[in-house]
């Protein structure tokens, strides 16, 4: 009965209001869902944001997350995203610290091989540090700060949580 | 013209058709109170405590169906009423609780009395808002009334700040809010419903089990017309009783952990069983995977949120109680030959009826029985713990009478002070509060109010001198021991309650406590003084009647069912 558990994706609208933040994400800590990740943002209506919110969970629980969700006199409409065509990014920082000039090399490198045009750049430069500014999705970023974390002692990051979005579909591109 | 806050509040109360209203002073809502002073035709009613203050509007608004309106202040005013917002959230009790706030200049100061109510109380309402803005106070009022009402009923906590009940604003007073985010379901899906009918209708061994939605969409009355019908056997949840009359020849009893032997099996035997208005909470399903294992499961419910997330379903339903059997009930054509069903269910009824023994005095049963004939009618409202299982047991249910119990909280206090509700809401009709020792002792402080409000209750306290429930588990499951269970006067050398010694004596004495407030106090010992102690008491008229029953502390609510074990397996003797 039991299915998979996986990372599921959900778009929120809710009002923009005092809150409605501590209320969606009281819900994941009161009922114990996994949260993965949550991020919030305004959106082209000023009185509306929209949450991008991971989850891991099997089927069953998902779907009460989703039924939660809508109970809220808040929540204005939720869009689960798990299996619909979306783009989707995260920002993260890495400041690889303590480091000699062969190694900012190697940095420079790393960054070569994650930028796909212009998401992975050097942003800043000292004389024993490097700061790289990442733009690439959730699982690419886990990927790139492990490998940092393997190659380098120092390695001080801060990201953002990922947003997301539907595709355009085909047949209105 | 202009008007301040605090006057728009009563004409919002007035517009909404309040006549009744539960508050507790405080700093933080003075305004509001001074107003009310000047307002004719609305009962401000001020309970001695702000837990028993919610349990009561409970009550009301079980007892009449409307709303149940609350006052209170800021700080420990708001705090005291979170058991009672919880109470009724577990129980889809509509509420409207208007909290105190400090001034907004105030807020997040940690100011005298301030607490983050609305914060705090997140979980347990349908909705919670502070009003930031005296312009938004009309509006915010009329969606309180209008989540707490529809769809599933619920609490609400409208927190305002004293500095809005001063300000001045617009007099309007909206008579609908279109609120985005909240689209209750009014409807049906006929596609599922007609589903749902045809795995009724070929089922062998058909069941319907009623939860306490059904009371709340007052559907019995369609409820009963179905199961006619159809000739479908009917078991309820403890919140659903009532929704069919008890001595109905289709109903059985309750089911789950103390349920009727006779519901559980009929559960766990039968092919369809069609859900109506319950959330199957684990105290109804016990072990998820026994539950109803041979059956295809139907249900209905208002809620989408209850539907498949205890038990994965056949056919869900989203919808009202009252209109999902409106609707079957255009279905319904003819009876279903569910004889050898019936008579099956009677065989198990007989093996193991509900029956105490008689032989050790003060018989709980007794007293049940005594207390249906004194009071076939009317509104039965209890507390929580043995007293509680022994009313859902015994007391008798015909078309029309109430019964009003905290089921999904178990709150311990709840009786007394809901029992005051009831009456308050429905004086014409005799409420009898059945409670325990135990929890009568945690809300007792309300009979000042029942005095003052002059209300003919008739309180049973079944005293065992124990926590009974707990003390129940104790002697079944921990070895009797006793631990902080006892409530009586004294303990043995060890300071241990020990079970089987004499008893000392009971503090409060519940006569001359009664008494002593001016309520009339009598003491039942022995059987022949209970009938008779029963209709001296209802004959009370404009002040309560307190009867202690002295039961054995051995008493014990059979059949149960250990937490978390099949339903199927009841401990019997």
């Amino acid at each position: 009965m039991a299915s998979k558990m996986k990372n599921r994706w959900i778009a929120l609208y809710v009002e923009n209001q005092v809150g409605v933040l501590a209320k969606v994400s009281g819900l994941f800590s009161g009922k114990s869902y996994n949260l993965q990740s949550l991020t919030v943002g305004t959106t082209e209506h000023e009185d509306v944001s929209r949450m991008t919110i991971c989850v891991t969970s099997d089927d069953v629980t998902f779907e009460q997350i989703k039924k939660q969700l809508n109970c809220m006199v808040e929540v204005i409409k939720v869009m689960d995203l798990t299996d619909v065509p979306i783009h989707m990014k995260e920002i993260l920082f890495a400041k690889i610290k303590k480091i000699d000039c062969l190694q900012k090399q190697e940095v420079y490198q790393i960054a070569n091989v994650f930028d796909q045009g212009g998401s992975v750049e050097i942003t800043d430069i000292g004389e024993d540090s490097i700061l790289m500014e990442c733009m690439l999705t959730e699982r690419r970023n886990n990927e790139l700060i492990a490998l940092l974390k393997k190659q380098f002692k120092h390695v001080e990051v801060v990201r953002g949580g990922a947003v997301a979005i539907e595709s355009i579909s085909t047949s209105c591109r | 013209m202009d008007i301040t806050g605090r006057k728009l509040f009563v004409k919002a109360l007035q517009e909404e058709g309040v006549d009744t209203i539960f508050a507790y002073p405080g700093g933080m809502i003075i305004d509001i109170v001074d107003e009310l002073y000047k307002t004719e035709g609305m009962h401000v009613v001020l309970p001695r405590h702000e837990q028993a203050l919610v349990h009561e509007a409970e009550g009301y608004a079980k007892a009449t169906g409307k709303v149940g309106v609350c006052l209170v202040t800021s700080g420990p005013g708001a705090t005291n009423a979170i058991t009672g917002i919880a109470d009724a959230h577990y129980d889809s009790i509509p509420l409207v609780v208007f909290t105190g706030q400090v001034s907004q200049n105030l807020i997040g100061n940690d100011a005298f009395q301030e607490v983050d109510i609305v914060g705090m109380t997140r979980s347990i309402t349908k909705y919670g808002v502070t009003v930031k803005d005296r312009k938004d106070l009309g509006r915010i009022i009329k969606m309180a009334f209008q989540i707490a009402t529809s769809g599933k009923p619920g609490p609400v906590v409208i927190d305002i700040p004293k500095d809005i009940q001063t300000k001045s604003g617009s007099p309007d007073y909206p008579d609908h809010v279109d609120i985005r985010g909240y689209k209750p379901n009014e409807t049906v899906h006929i596609g599922q419903l007609k589903k749902a009918f045809k795995m009724l209708r070929h089922a062998k061994r058909p069941l319907i089990l009623a939860g306490g939605g059904v009371n709340i969409a007052r559907a019995g009355d369609l409820l009963v017309e179905f199961a006619e019908k159809m000739q479908i056997p009917v078991v309820t949840t403890i919140m659903g009783k009532g929704a069919m009359p008890t001595d109905h020849v289709l109903y059985i009893g309750n089911s789950g952990m103390h349920g009727k032997y006779a519901s559980n099996k009929a559960i766990s035997e039968c092919d369809v069983l069609f859900s109506i208005g319950t959330r199957f909470n684990d105290r109804i399903t016990g072990d998820l995977n026994e539950f109803a294992p041979r059956a295809k499961i139907i249900h209905v419910d208002i809620d989408a949120a209850s539907i498949s997330r205890n038990v994965v379903v056949d056919v869900p339903i989203t919808a009202d109680a009252r209109l999902a059997l409106e609707k079957l009930a255009e279905y319904a054509d003819e009876p279903m030959d569910t004889t050898k069903w019936m008579n099956q269910i009677m065989k198990w009824d007989d093996e193991y009826p509900l029956d105490m023994r008689r032989d050790r005095g003060l018989c709980p049963q007794i007293i049940m029985e005594e207390i249906n004939k004194a009071f076939p009618e009317g509104i039965v409202v209890t507390d929580v713990g043995q007293h509680q299982m022994w009313a859902t047991q015994y007391i008798d249910m015909p078309a029309g009478k109430k019964f009003i119990t905290s089921g999904g909280l178990g709150t311990m206090g709840f009786g007394f002070p809901a029992a005051i509700g009831a009456k308050i809401g429905s004086p014409d009709k005799p409420v009898v509060c059945i409670t325990g020792d135990g929890g009568f002792q945690m809300n007792m402080q309300e009979m000042a109010m029942a005095i003052t409000e002059k209300l003919p209750l008739v309180v049973c306290i079944i005293n065992n001198r124990y926590l009974g429930m707990v003390r129940q588990m104790q002697q079944i499951f921990y070895g009797k021991r006793y631990e902080i269970t006892y409530l009586g006067k004294e303990l043995d050398e060890s300071g241990k309650c020990v079970a089987e010694t004499e008893e000392p004596e009971y503090a409060p004495d519940f006569v001359k406590w009664a008494e002593s407030y001016g309520a009339k106090g009598i003491r039942v010992t022995s059987v022949d003084e209970v009938g008779p102690a029963l209709v001296e008491a209802a004959k009370a008229t404009d002040a309560p009647v307190v009867i202690e029953f002295m039961i054995a502390s051995e008493e014990i609510v059979l059949p149960m069912v250990k937490g978390g074990n099949p339903i199927s397996e009841m401990i019997l003797k």
